[in-house]
């Protein structure tokens, strides 16, 4: 390439960010997955506006769509109607659709806080790791492999059964929720520290850390400038791929009875809840599970799709 | 740096009038040892250490070009980055304009940073990808807390133009610049600061051949206007042996030889410098005389970790005696401004006469006639 014979005015350089932005754009599948991860956050935020104009609130009961005798939705594909978007519950008949929407606004604030927990203790973790060595490499290495080997899932369903109702003023499904975010961010973080560990390695024996000391840098400036612009790409697609993670871990918690309480929905309670009667209501099942299915896809999808437009070694 | 040596003022003239005692050289570097310890197993106990650099002196004056040469893993680098201070010594001294800066810490060196800089091998690896031009070669001003009259931006743009490359491209990535116009980009950052010193570490042999004399040329002229003093580290004397003043041959972290560049190419007095020498591709007429053919060394190069015992060539050398196995021989004038460390040096009188040849010594290179 060169840039002798490029026109004078072209001087703004094409910065990693902008290329990045570039070869996103053109990977249609990723565009897709970021497309949807997009669609679904605005439809979390505006939950209660779309309710209110498509649907009914999530916690009302409509008994009289229940068949008595079955306990199963009156009509078809569980009581779809152009009332009822996605049919109704089993049983008490709240409103499939609304319990969807709401459900999305947990599952996305569990599974992005979560996400922010462990890409703040990780990648300051992982980066001091990574760039001082020695025995804090050692011991917070250490640190990550207990906690990859620990029995994650059984520990925060203890947790969960301890934990008071009200704390420290929380109460119900806050408590919950935000015991459910710090359990999964600290979990979490190991994954992102092994990697901003291991990139920090590579980093810093690059000669412009060298030429950088050369220069009379001292450590926080080589950390602050020089490393950690290269180390916001790898951070940045592993926030992405950590979500989808956290999203399935959230609705295993809740299928599990150890995320938030009734009559708060949640994808996972109404999976689990679908479980029994799933013969008779095959719609009440397949309604999350799509919705699960789908919003990890995306996230995955887009996730990987950034790793690759930010990958400096593609085209 | 200049083809005759003639016109290099300072140094030549001291030496000449034999006033080198009151000119103080640049650099002054006495018994530098650097080993990086190997450690081992769980209780990371160590084990060995690579010996990279083993005891070396040398002196760098002011105006003249040094050159370094040696095979691979011979410890130049290291050498460099010691002189830069990028690492500590293990044992010996650096001294640069009188001042002793073996084990200055980071906050010591800063202020002499603007006096040694460095530049790097490697084209890519040297420039963070993450900053614009404008920001690296603006980094050596940021970092010293220097503001250069009419500001940083003029001033990279004046050094942008100083190493030939556009002034406008200040706010371009090093991605979109080729390896030779990064290696301008990092001779800008180096020169930033207006530095007495600089070491440059192999400065073209990631480049295109072609390439390659364009930046030497640059080096050379930039030497002419600045007045700097360099240190040019190579892996064969092809690059360097046209710009330097003084040439220094490293074995396995020795300077086995240490010579004008005149004295060096008319009469080599190492072996290991001869054979370095019939390596290069382009046949001197002089030499070709005194001695013809190409001296291709066999074997490799022995493990830095345990160097032969005596002389560190004998286990290469065709003129190894017993002698060679068992003393190290120092570095030593035998001629006004040529040192060598060897026994039964070449284009001099035997150090150690009589003394048995190592049986299979002759052997141990292979002399294709031409
Ligand atoms: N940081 C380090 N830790 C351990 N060993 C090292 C380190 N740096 C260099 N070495 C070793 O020291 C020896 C000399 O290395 P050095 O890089 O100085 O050689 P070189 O002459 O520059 O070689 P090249 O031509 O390959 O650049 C080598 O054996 C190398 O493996
Ligand atoms: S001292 Fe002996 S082994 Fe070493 S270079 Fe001279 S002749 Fe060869
Ligand atoms: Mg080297």
């Amino acid at each position: 390439m060169s840039v002798a014979d490029v026109p004078a005015k072209a001087i703004e350089g094409r910065s990693p960010g902008r290329i990045a932005w570039m070869r996103l754009k053109r990977d249609k599948v990723a565009l897709t997955g970021g497309v949807v991860v997009i669609f679904l956050i605005l439809v979390a935020v505006f939950a209660p506006q779309i309710v209110s104009l498509l649907g009914h609130p999530p916690n009302e009961f409509h008994e009289d769509l229940i068949d008595p005798d079955l306990g199963t939705p009156i009509g078809s594909f569980g009581g779809v109607s152009s009332d009822f978007l996605l049919g109704v519950e089993p049983t008490n008949g709240r409103d499939v659709f609304s319990r969807i929407l709401y459900g999305a606004r947990i599952s996305l604030i569990v599974a992005f806080l979560a996400a922010f927990v462990s890409v703040v203790i990780g990648s300051l973790l992982g980066a001091l790791a990574g760039f001082l060595g020695g025995w804090v490499d050692g011991v917070i290495s250490r640190l990550m492999d207990l906690l990859l080997a620990f029995p994650q899932l059984l520990f925060t369903i203890a947790l969960v059964s301890v934990v008071p109702n009200s704390l420290m003023g929380l109460e119900g499904s806050s408590v919950r929720m935000a015991v459910l975010i710090l359990v999964i961010g600290f979990f979490g973080w190991p994954y992102i520290g092994r990697i901003v560990r291991g990139q920090t390695m590579s980093l810093r024996e690059r000669e412009y850390v060298e030429a950088a000391r050369s220069l009379g840098a001292g450590r926080g400036y080589i950390l602050i400038k020089e490393l950690l612009p290269n180390l916001v790409a790898p951070i940045l697609v592993y926030s992405t791929l950590i979500i989808p993670t956290n999203i399935l871990t959230e609705a295993a918690l809740s299928f599990l009875g150890a995320g938030v309480k009734p009559p708060t929905a949640s994808w996972g309670k109404m999976l689990s809840d679908a479980i029994p009667i799933y013969q008779d209501d095959p719609m009440y099942m397949v309604v999350p599970g799509i919705t699960i299915f789908i919003t990890v896809l995306a996230f995955n999808l887009f996730g990987d799709g950034l790793r690759d437009a930010l990958d400096p070694k593609g085209s | 740096m200049n083809e005759t040596g003639a016109q290099t003022g300072a140094p030549r003239a001291a030496e000449a009038s034999g006033a080198s005692a009151a000119e103080e050289p640049l650099l002054k570097v006495t018994g530098l040892v650097k080993h990086f310890p190997i450690n081992k197993g769980l209780l990371r106990r160590q084990s060995g250490a690579v010996k990279a650099v083993d005891g070396i002196d040398f002196d760098v004056r002011r105006g003249e070009t040094l050159g370094i040469v040696g095979e691979s893993g011979c410890g130049k680098s290291t050498m460099g980055r010691l002189i830069t201070r990028l690492l500590e010594p293990s044992s010996g001294k650096v001294e640069f304009e009188g001042k002793d800066i073996t084990h200055l810490g980071v906050a010591g060196m800063r202020p002499l940073r603007r006096d040694v800089q460095m530049i790097f091998q490697d084209p890519y690896g040297s420039l963070n990808p993450r900053h614009t031009v404008g920001t690296i070669v603006g980094a050596p001003f940021k970092l010293q807390k220097v503001t250069p009259e009419g500001g940083v931006k003029a001033e990279v743009q004046r050094l942008l133009s100083l190493v030939g490359l556009n002034p406008e491209h200040y706010n371009r990535y090093p991605h979109e610049f080729s390896g030779g116009q990064r290696q301008r980009i990092g001779i800008a950052r180096a020169l930033a600061l207006k530095p007495k010193l600089v070491v440059a570490d192999e400065p073209v042999s990631a480049l295109d051949v072609s390439i390659q004399a364009q930046v030497v040329n640059l080096l050379d002229d930039l030497q002419e206007e600045l007045g700097l003093t360099y240190v040019i580290i190579a892996h064969d004397l092809s690059v360097i042996r046209h710009v330097s003043d003084r040439i220094a041959v490293m074995y396995l972290g020795k300077i086995v030889e240490l010579a004008d560049r005149k004295s060096l190419y008319e009469a080599p007095m190492h072996p290991y410098t001869t054979a370095l020498m019939s390596a290069v591709p382009v046949p001197d007429p002089r030499r070709r005389g005194a001695k013809s053919g190409r001296i291709l060394l066999k074997g490799d190069v022995p493990s830095p970790i345990s160097p032969p015992s005596g002389c560190r060539f004998h286990t290469r050398c065709w003129k190894a005696t017993e002698l060679c196995t068992t003393q190290e021989p120092p570095l030593v004038a035998l001629k006004t401004g040529h040192q060598v460390a060897c026994h039964h040096p070449e284009n001099a009188p035997d150090q150690a006469p009589g003394d048995k040849a190592l049986p299979g010594a002759a052997e141990a290179v292979e002399t294709p006639t031409l």
